[in-house]
């Protein structure tokens, strides 16, 4: 399996911040979730795909929606206990609306199989920027932690 | 770095950065600290402090404490005070832990009672009140009780007998903040915060044993009146918030007024984390209305967590709380806005006080500060890194300068990242215990991110705020026990 193509890099001194990549949408998001399940827990391939959630979101803007995506994987985590991560994932923008249909795989907290590391308090909208690039699509996140 | 040209010192320990520093600014920039510690900040804090300036309705001037840091939106350590007719609210000047703060409890126990106890003190501590990511609080409610919860803050609590009437006079506003709405909270805000109702959370928050040497008192009276009078007494302290309720609270209302703000309210700011909406609007009231349920359930905790800390000292020292003298000296909030009433060249006026790392410093006969305290001003607690220890202070007349604000903790100077490269948790810890305070961490992660050398010099902070007359100081509490999220 190869790496997740994301990089928590110097920033916001008392948060985290992370700088994800993708050749297209749906690869730039599913890297977002991988680097905030990397911000949460010390070894993310340790969840397992064994629960499925979906979820349906639309925001005005492609940056709007990666942020509520985000926040709603934190929702889910703090909630329900749950770690999870896309399986399925379409992101679609049209002239002001950006919407997400996902299926999210994970499983529920098991403190015996999971070091739990930061408490990710929520995706913030200091510093996001999502954008085109010669390679596709790059995206940074500051989580407030 | 070198601070920005055009940074002035107005008064001892005040700088002004005139508007003109940044496009759009309406009031300056208004910085508290030594030339040591504001030559050392950020260049961001006063870019983030100019950014704060261009807010609609801004008042006075954009204030900095001397523990500014870089953060998102305001920097922390950021206060700002808005006309409430013609300004706005903006969680990005509250922060998404709201009301997390500060709770400093005294106890009639000194060093040589608690010494052979220790270890048995902060492994129960530890094990009672839970800590570190994901963790489940010890006192479960329904939804009916949030709700109350949400409503009454610490007073809650104390009606379900986990308190005194003490504890809530001794609170930062009795421990409640009216105006909570629970209609204007998100079902998955209630949802991430019902189960976490006695929880300390992780990140920097802590409970810490302390101790209070005489060298380290710098006001006996003071001192005394805070009931700190004991050779080498033994003092908890503690600073969490509103855990994930808050955490919700403030995405959900930060993402609806990025949504808003163009559309409904025309306004457009410099930092989409300044997202806000004008106070007289009904999503500004209903966003007012759900950070005062977040910041009432923060009462609720550190009440709670109180009650558990009673507990675990009487099941140790086999004597109840009453007879170890366990009593709560103050409880302040760092992450808020109110409405206060300001004296100003105009007369008394109510703004709209945002602090975001910054806590409320009443100067003695304060109408607001209760009876107890109406002569000495305010208790203020400046919570340093797990390793330096922590002050505590006095609110002084100085304070209508920053609204009646004050520092709030000593202030990172590096990245939780750079720290973690820096030590590993386990190699601190022991360090520490060889140093005389034991520790015990919920993570060796998250360990390594508080290491002290990730914060700025405490003594400073404290110094600076007592230079520029926002507090003095009272006394320098030393850790010996620290139970970390």
């Amino acid at each position: 399996m190869s790496e997740a193509p994301y990089a928590f890099v110097d920033a916001v001194t008392s948060d985290l911040r992370f700088v994800a990549r993708g050749a297209t949408l749906e690869a730039l998001f599913g890297a977002a979730a991988e680097a905030l399940l990397a911000a949460t827990l010390e070894d993310p391939r340790s969840v397992a795909p064994r629960v499925e959630e979906t979820l349906r979101l639309e925001e005005p803007a492609l940056d709007l929606l990666l942020l509520r995506f985000l926040n709603e994987l934190v929702y889910l985590r703090d909630a329900r206990g749950l770690l999870l991560r896309p399986r399925e994932l379409a992101v679609r923008e049209a002239e002001g609306s950006a919407r997400l249909d996902a299926v999210l795989a994970g499983e529920p907290i098991e403190r015996s199989r999971h070091e739990l590391t930061s408490d990710v308090k929520a995706a913030t909208p200091h510093g996001l920027r999502v954008e085109r690039t010669a390679e596709g699509w790059e995206a940074s996140v500051t989580l407030d932690v | 770095m070198t601070a920005p040209a055009g940074l002035r010192e107005i008064a001892p320990a005040i700088w002004e950065l005139p508007v003109g520093f940044r496009p759009g600014m309406r009031v300056p920039v208004r910085v508290f600290g030594t030339e040591k510690l504001v030559g050392d900040f950020d260049d961001q804090v006063f870019l983030q402090a100019a950014n704060v300036a261009t807010l609609p309705g801004i008042v006075g001037a954009s204030l900095c404490m001397p523990d500014a840091h870089w953060g998102y939106g305001f920097p922390i350590g950021g206060v700002a005070a808005v006309d409430p007719e013609k300004g706005v609210i903006s969680p990005g000047g509250i922060g998404f832990d709201i009301n997390c703060g500060m709770r400093l409890v005294r106890t009639d126990l000194c060093w040589r009672d608690v010494r052979p106890r220790l270890r048995e003190l902060v492994e129960r501590l530890a094990a009672r009140v839970p800590a570190g990511v994901g963790t489940r609080g010890f006192v479960r409610v329904n939804r009916r009780e949030f709700h109350e919860v949400m409503r009454e803050g610490a007073a809650w609590a104390v009606r379900r007998g986990m308190g005194t009437l003490e504890d809530l006079e001794h609170t930062e506003s009795r421990g409640c903040f009216e105006g909570a709405d629970p209609d204007c909270v998100s079902d998955h805000a209630i949802e991430r915060g019902m189960p976490q109702i006695g929880t300390l959370g992780s990140g920097n928050h802590y409970l810490e044993i302390q101790v209070l040497h005489d060298e380290h008192v710098y006001d006996r009276a003071l001192a005394q009146a805070f009931g700190l009078s004991l050779p080498e007494q033994v003092v908890v302290m503690f600073h969490c918030g509103s855990r994930g309720f808050g955490h919700q609270v403030a995405t959900d209302y930060v993402q609806q007024f990025l949504r808003d703000m163009p559309v409904k309210f025309g306004i457009s700011v410099v930092d989409r984390e300044l997202a806000c909406a004008p106070f007289a609007s009904a999503e500004g009231r209903a966003y007012f209305a759900a950070m005062s349920c977040a910041a009432n359930m923060s009462f609720a905790n550190r009440q709670v967590i109180l009650h558990r800390v009673r507990e675990v000292f009487s099941d140790v020292f086999g004597r109840d709380p009453e007879a170890l003298g366990i009593h709560t000296v103050y409880d302040v909030a760092h992450n808020t806005a109110r409405l206060e009433h300001i004296p100003t060249e105009s007369g008394e006026r109510t703004l709209l006080v945002h602090r975001k790392g910054a806590t409320r410093a009443l100067p003695p006969g304060h109408p607001e500060l209760p009876e107890v305290y109406r002569a000495t001003g305010q208790p203020v607690i400046i919570g340093g890194s797990m390793e330096t220890g922590s002050h505590l202070l006095v609110g002084a007349p100085g304070s209508l300068a920053s609204y009646y604000s004050s520092a709030h903790g000593s202030g990172r100077t590096m990245s939780r990242h750079r720290a973690r490269k820096l030590v590993h948790g386990r190699d601190l810890q022991r360090r520490m215990e060889e140093r005389g305070i034991l520790v015990r961490a919920a993570s060796a992660r998250g360990l390594a991110e508080e290491a002290g050398f990730a914060y700025k010099d405490v003594d400073a902070v404290a110094e600076a705020v007592e230079r520029a007359g926002l507090s003095r100081r009272v006394a320098h509490l030393l850790p010996v026990g620290n139970v970390k999220g």
